[in-house]
Formats: structure tokens, sequence, C-alpha cells
């Protein structure tokens, strides 16, 4: 059955293609239908290669799929290939799963959408280039994946284009991206001259048996983290991930929340090997780099009135939270918080884009409130997701984040503490936001306070959605936008809240830590990870003490919000800092470096492009132009010129032969 | 005083001569071909005296050969006048520069 895998990515890239062809004929709800159809189809597929690769023994479980020689280009050359290991089928596990369900949701979601179709092709297309990155045996086809969903993201992100806020933001997710690609092309151009080939099996066999010198597995490491850090929003790279969230929100959570953003974590469980063959502070420098991401966008997310953008912020600091696993060599508790955080993550999404669809687009978070009597499913799935990202056992978060912390501790106290405390504030910022939506009075009549109040005295500006995620209402009905009481969405999305949050619940018993027969995922990733992971010998007690101190992290958390938000004890305004509101103004300065310095750099750059490059090209021709001028004097046109030129050459070339010949 | 081959070479160069500076100096398209004839028979000359003296009969084959070429190149050329002369009777030369650069 292992045979099958190539129908994985090629299933979604079939309705992709017909989506193309016949997108507008079937319009809605047929292409949502058929999109739907074909990641289920995909997701079959995946379950079938699962088993496949279930029957065979521990050792054995590799299969390598090529379908063509793709780039025969002298010494390089490249097989459009799948790799089949318990790694990528993890992967691809998870990503059919929750795509088939993202798909089903935004059945509801787009009701109505002049661009129904068109949104299911791209989500089409976004599955299968994501199937390709994580399937693929080699660099480039991961490359190609690669830029297959940032592409994807680009045009889902600007998908209602028509508003100048989405189109720059989905440039912005764009650019920021090539920042990112910069490093992984590098990184394979690097990896090309070391070992001649791009393959992962090569890489891996040669990082192993030492071909690959520490520097140069340095080298591809770093590398990897910048293009790892551009994909998976790591600092200093993060900035696009809160503005891609003026995107419809199924693909928040299906891009920027459960499957591209992870991609960079992928990566690095893959090429963990070269990590292992690389300089000692390699790792430390990935540590390092997620603790400090995740401890400031928790920190971010508190302050964030946007239910979109809490989300946002949190998505980035559990990736971080995933990095600092991998420096810590805790790669398979990075796939384990890889995998719930696509459950948990996926499910707050959709949980926030049912609340915005029965809110009639509202985002702000001040002016809701009371939720779950409106909307009970929503409330209670959501309330499942919030206990799981929070920590609070037996919830599936509270087990992959457990056992991250507890290689942290081993690793490093400093990161461990640093961890800790961006454990606290992702229990606080998510309780905040659930008492804010989904407890306490409903506040959808009121005005906002002050902050909102727009500039330029239009009243109506004051009900205007901070980011418009939704096309906006018809104008005439803005007057009492808010006046009707939200309402549960359809069944189509509902649904899938039901299954993810089920998910939530149980994905913790994955990779139980009790006794060594309970990690299922650890035992099932060991073929992929070739002994790279690291090894925690700490007591029981310890082990205990640190599950211990995370849980009690997590209540505190959720106490301090609730004695904020709930019980109004303190003022959430000594909480809510302007830094974190600001996002510690990382975004504002990379604006004014790049339009104050970098903009002279460029017009630099501009000029010299303007009068050296072009001026050289320009003056090579007006040379031409000058000594042709001077040279057409010559041609006088008189026969006699001509023969007086030829009798003299006659004569030298005589007098040549007279001098040179010999007789 | 004895007639040597010297003497016809040396009649061959002044003929040359003649025909060579009268081609630079004359603007009359007639007298200037007649000037290139001459050169071409100045040629000859040195042939037959070199076939002479060296007792080589090569040289005076390549003779008939230059005699063929001047004929054609005289139909030819003098086609081309007389082509000129109609469209522009009295011209010279120098009045057909179109090649000037």
């Amino acid at each position: 059955m292992l045979d099958l895998v190539w129908l994985i990515p090629a299933l979604p890239l079939a309705g992709f293609l017909t989506l193309l062809v016949l997108g507008r004929r079937l319009g809605e709800p047929m292409a949502g239908w058929l999109a739907t159809a074909a990641m289920g189809g995909s997701f079959l597929a995946t379950v079938a290669v699962f088993l496949g690769l279930l029957d065979r023994p521990g050792d054995d479980r590799f299969f390598n799929q090529v379908l063509f020689e793709w780039v025969p280009a002298g010494n390089l050359s490249v097989d459009a290939g799948f790799l089949v290991d318990p790694l990528s089928i993890t992967m691809a596990l998870f990503i059919t799963g929750v795509a088939t369900l993202i798909h089903l949701y935004s059945v509801g979601y787009m009701h109505g959408d002049p661009n129904f179709s068109k949104f299911f092709l791209y989500l089409n297309l976004f599955a299968a280039s994501m199937l390709v990155l994580v399937l693929g045996d080699n660099m480039l086809m991961t490359f190609l994946g690669w830029e297959g969903v940032g592409t994807c993201s680009y045009l889902l992100v600007s998908f209602w284009f028509t508003s100048e806020a989405n189109a720059s933001a989905g440039k912005k997710a764009f650019v920021t991206n090539r920042i990112g690609d910069w490093g992984f092309m590098v990184a394979m151009f690097l990896t090309f001259a070391t070992i001649g080939s791009l393959s992962y099996a090569d890489l891996i066999s040669s990082s192993m048996s030492g071909e690959i010198a520490a520097v140069t597995a340095t080298g591809i490491a770093l590398l990897l983290l910048v293009g790892a850090a551009g994909k998976s929003a790591q600092l200093p790279l993060f900035v696009w991930l809160p503005d891609a969230m003026a995107g419809p929100t199924p693909v928040s959570a299906l891009i920027h929340a459960a499957t591209m953003v992870t991609a960079g974590v992928y990566l690095f469980v893959r090429v963990n090997p070269v990590v292992a063959a690389a300089y000692d502070w390699v790792p430390d420098v990935i540590a390092w780099v997620g603790v400090l991401t995740a401890l400031v966008a928790a920190t971010i997310a508190v302050a964030q009135n946007d239910i979109k953008k809490v989300l946002a912020y949190s998505t980035i600091s559990q990736l971080g939270f995933m990095f600092f696993a991998i420096g810590s060599g805790a790669y398979v508790a990075a796939i384990f918080h890889v995998i719930t955080h696509a459950f948990f993550k996926a499910l707050l999404f959709l949980g926030s884009g049912s609340v915005i669809h029965g809110m009639h687009d509202e985002q702000d978070m001040r002016r809701m409130g009371g939720l779950r009597r409106f909307m009970p499913i929503t409330g209670a799935t959501f309330i499942v997701g919030w206990l799981a990202i929070a920590g609070v056992p037996p919830f599936s978060g509270f087990w992959s984040k457990d056992e991250i912390l507890l290689y942290a501790w081993a690793d490093s106290k400093a990161i461990w503490a640093l961890g800790s405390i961006a454990a606290l504030l992702t229990a606080f910022y998510m309780s905040r936001q659930v008492f804010m939506v989904f407890f306490g009075e409903p506040r959808w009549n009121e005005a906002l306070p002050v902050a909102a109040a727009a500039p330029g005295g239009n009243p109506d500006a004051e009900v205007e959605p901070e980011s418009e995620d939704v096309a906006p209402a018809e104008v005439d009905e803005h007057p009492e936008h808010h006046v009707e009481d939200p309402h549960e969405s359809p069944w189509t999305m509902t649904l899938p809240l039901v299954v993810l949050a089920g998910a939530a619940i149980v994905a913790g018993g994955l990779n139980l830590p009790f006794t060594p027969d309970l990690h299922f995922l650890g035992h099932w990733l060991e073929p992929s990870l070739f002994g790279n992971e690291a090894h925690v010998d700490a007591t029981t007690g310890t082990k205990v003490f640190v599950a211990g101190f995370s849980v009690v992290l997590a209540l505190a958390g959720v106490a301090l919000a609730a004695l904020v938000y709930l019980q109004r004890r303190f003022d959430s305004a000594v909480i809510e800092q302007r830094a974190f509101a600001e996002g510690w103004w990382i975004d504002s300065t990379f604006a004014r470096v790049v339009a104050g310095p970098g903009r002279q750099l460029f017009d630099l750059a501009a000029w010299f492009d303007r009068t050296i490059i072009d001026g050289a090209v320009n003056g090579v021709a007006s040379g031409v132009r000058v000594g042709g001028t001077a040279l057409r004097t010559l041609q006088t046109g008189y026969v006699r010129t001509y023969a007086l030129a030829v009798g003299l050459g006659a004569v030298v070339v005589g007098a040549w032969f007279l001098t040179r010949a010999s007789f | 005083m004895e007639v040597t081959g010297t003497w016809y070479l040396v009649l061959a160069a002044m003929l040359f001569t003649i025909g060579a500076v009268g081609l630079l100096i004359r603007r009359n398209p007639l007298v200037m071909f007649m000037c290139v004839e001459l050169m071409l028979n100045a040629v000859n000359l040195t042939f037959v005296t070199f076939a002479r003296m060296l007792d080589d009969v090569g040289g005076q084959s390549v003779v008939f050969f230059v005699l063929v070429i001047a004929a054609v190149e005289v139909v030819v050329g003098l086609a081309i006048i007389v082509a000129i002369m109609r469209r522009r009777p009295g011209a010279t030369a120098d009045d057909i520069a179109l090649l000037k650069g």
C-alpha cells in the first residue's frame, strides 16, 4: 500500500485542476464539496500508506518512491520522489485530517462569497503544496512545496483583495518569507556544493558519517534556521503572521496555525543529523530563538483586543515552544506539540471564525461577552481548546508542553524558566480571551471605549471591525449592525469544531509519560531521528516537579485572568501595557527602518543602477556613435580616394613582401 | 644598343604609373576607364617580358586571361557609364559620390 503515496498530494492537486477548469461552473456549494472530497480522499490515502508502514518492522520503515528524474543537469540530479517514513507520514496524517475538516468548515464559512470556488481552488493547491513539502525526498521537492505554500498563503491572505489592508498584508507575508527563502536556498547550494546531492538520504548519511565538516553543517543548520524563522514566524521575522490574519478565518486556521507555519519545525526534525553534526552551540541558538519568540509573542498576546490577533500571537508563541524543543533535542516533543497544537489551535481559530460569523463580522473582543449562551457548541468547543492550550491536564496541550519543558529543564534552566513564564502567559491570555468573549455580560450594544474612536468624527467608524475579515456588510445595515443577537453557526461549521475538540482532548494519549510503553509517538518516530533525540535521565521526582509546576502555572494563569477579567479586582490596563499592545514596537521599528535608512539605501541602489550600470551601457553606445561619426568622413564617395587607398594598400603589401619574404 | 628585357619592364612601369596617376586625377569617366585599360596592358607587357626572359610560356597564357577579363570589365563598365550619362549628362566621376558617408 506504500505505492499509494503519490496519491496523497495528487488528489488535492487534481481537485485544484478540476476547480481551475470547472470552478465557476460548479459554483456554490459543489466546488466546496469537491475540494472537501479531494482532501478526504487524500486523508484516506494517507491512512492506507500509514497502515502499510505500520506493517513493516520498526527499522525498515523507509520507502522511497521516485516518479521521474526531475532535474537532470550535469552533476545535479534531482528526482521528483517521495520519502515515506514515520516522520513524513505523521505530518501528512494530521495535515490531511485537519485540512479535510477545515475544508468542510469553509463550505459553511464562505457561504455567499462571490469567489466561493476560487477559495477552494487555493485551499486545494495549498494542501497539495504542503503535502509535497513534507513528503518530498529531497530539499528541492521540499522547497517546491515551501514556495507553493508561500504563494497560496499570499493568495489567501489577500483573498478579499479589494481592501488595501488585506492586499498589503498578503504582500508583507510574501516579502518577509522571501528573506527566509533566501536562507533555505543558500542552505541548498551549500549542501550541493559539499555532498553533490540534495536528497535527504544522502544529506543524513553524510552528516552521520562525518563527511560534512562541523563548520559546513553549522552553516547549513543556521541558514535553514533563517528559512525556518521566516516560514515559522520566529524572531525577528514573525511580523507577517499577525497581519496575515486579514485572510478568511479558515485560512488562518489551516495555513497560519496548523500546517504551513510548522514547516520550519518539520524541516529541523527532518535534518536532525545535520544539527547533530554542527557545532555544539547551534542547538543553543535555535533554543534561544525559540524561547525568546515564545516569551515576546506571549506578552504581546496579552494586550490584543482583536480575537484573531490574540490567536495569531499565541501561534507564534507556541511555535517558539516547538523551536526550543528542537534546540533542547526534544524532537519527539516538538512533533508532538506540532500535532496537538494543530488540533487545538485549528479548533480555536475555527471557533473564533464561528464567533465572528455569529457576531456579524465583529472581531473586537471588547464588544463580545456572554456568548456561550448564544453559541453553545462554539462556546463548549472553544473552552476545550482553551484548556488544551493553557496546559490543564488531561487535555492534549498539557502533555506536549510539559514534555518540552522537561527537556528544556534538562538542557538549560534559563530556557526552562523563560519557557515557563511563556506558559504562564499562555494560560493568562487565553483565559482572558475566553472570559472576554464567552463569559460576563453581552457588550455588543455598547459603544467602544475611547481607544477605538476613530479620528475624523465619523460616528459609524466606531462600529467598524478593526480589520476587515469578512467583506463589509451592506452600508445601510451599519447603524443597527449589532443589535441582532449572535446566532450559532450551521452544522458544516460546528461539526469540525466538535471533531477537533475531541482530538484536542485525547491527542495527549499519543505520547504519555508514565511508562516507556506509552511513548507511542516516541517509538514510532525513532527510526527518523537516528538516535539524536536527547535523553533525559531525570528522577521521577524531578519529572513530577516539572509537570506539577507547569500545572500550577497554568492554573495560576487562569486564576489571574479570572481575577482581572471576570471579577474585575484589578484594572486591566495594568496588564495591557502599551509595549505589549504595540508588539514591543518591533513591527513599527521595521517599518521605520525600511522607510527611513532603508529607503535611502534603495534610492542609492536605484541611483547606482541608473547612473553607473545604465551609464556604462549608454556610454558604450554613445562612444560607438561618436567614433562612427569621426570615421564616416573617410568614406568620401570619390572613386579616386578609393583607388588611392587600393593603390597604397598594394604598395604596402608589396613592400612587406619585399622586405619580409626571402627570395 | 641592344634592346633588353629591362627596357620593356621600365616601359611597362611608366605606362602603369601614367595610368594610375591618370585614374587618380582625372574626372572624366571615359578617360579614367582608358587609364584602367592602360594599367592592365602595362601589366600584360610585364607578363610577356618575363615570359620571354625566363623562357616560360605561363606568363603569355596569363595575358589571355587578363585580356578576357579586361574585355568583360569594359562591357560592364561602359554599360554603367552609359546609364549614368543618360540620367545626368556631362556628369564627372566626382558627381556620383553616392557612397559618401
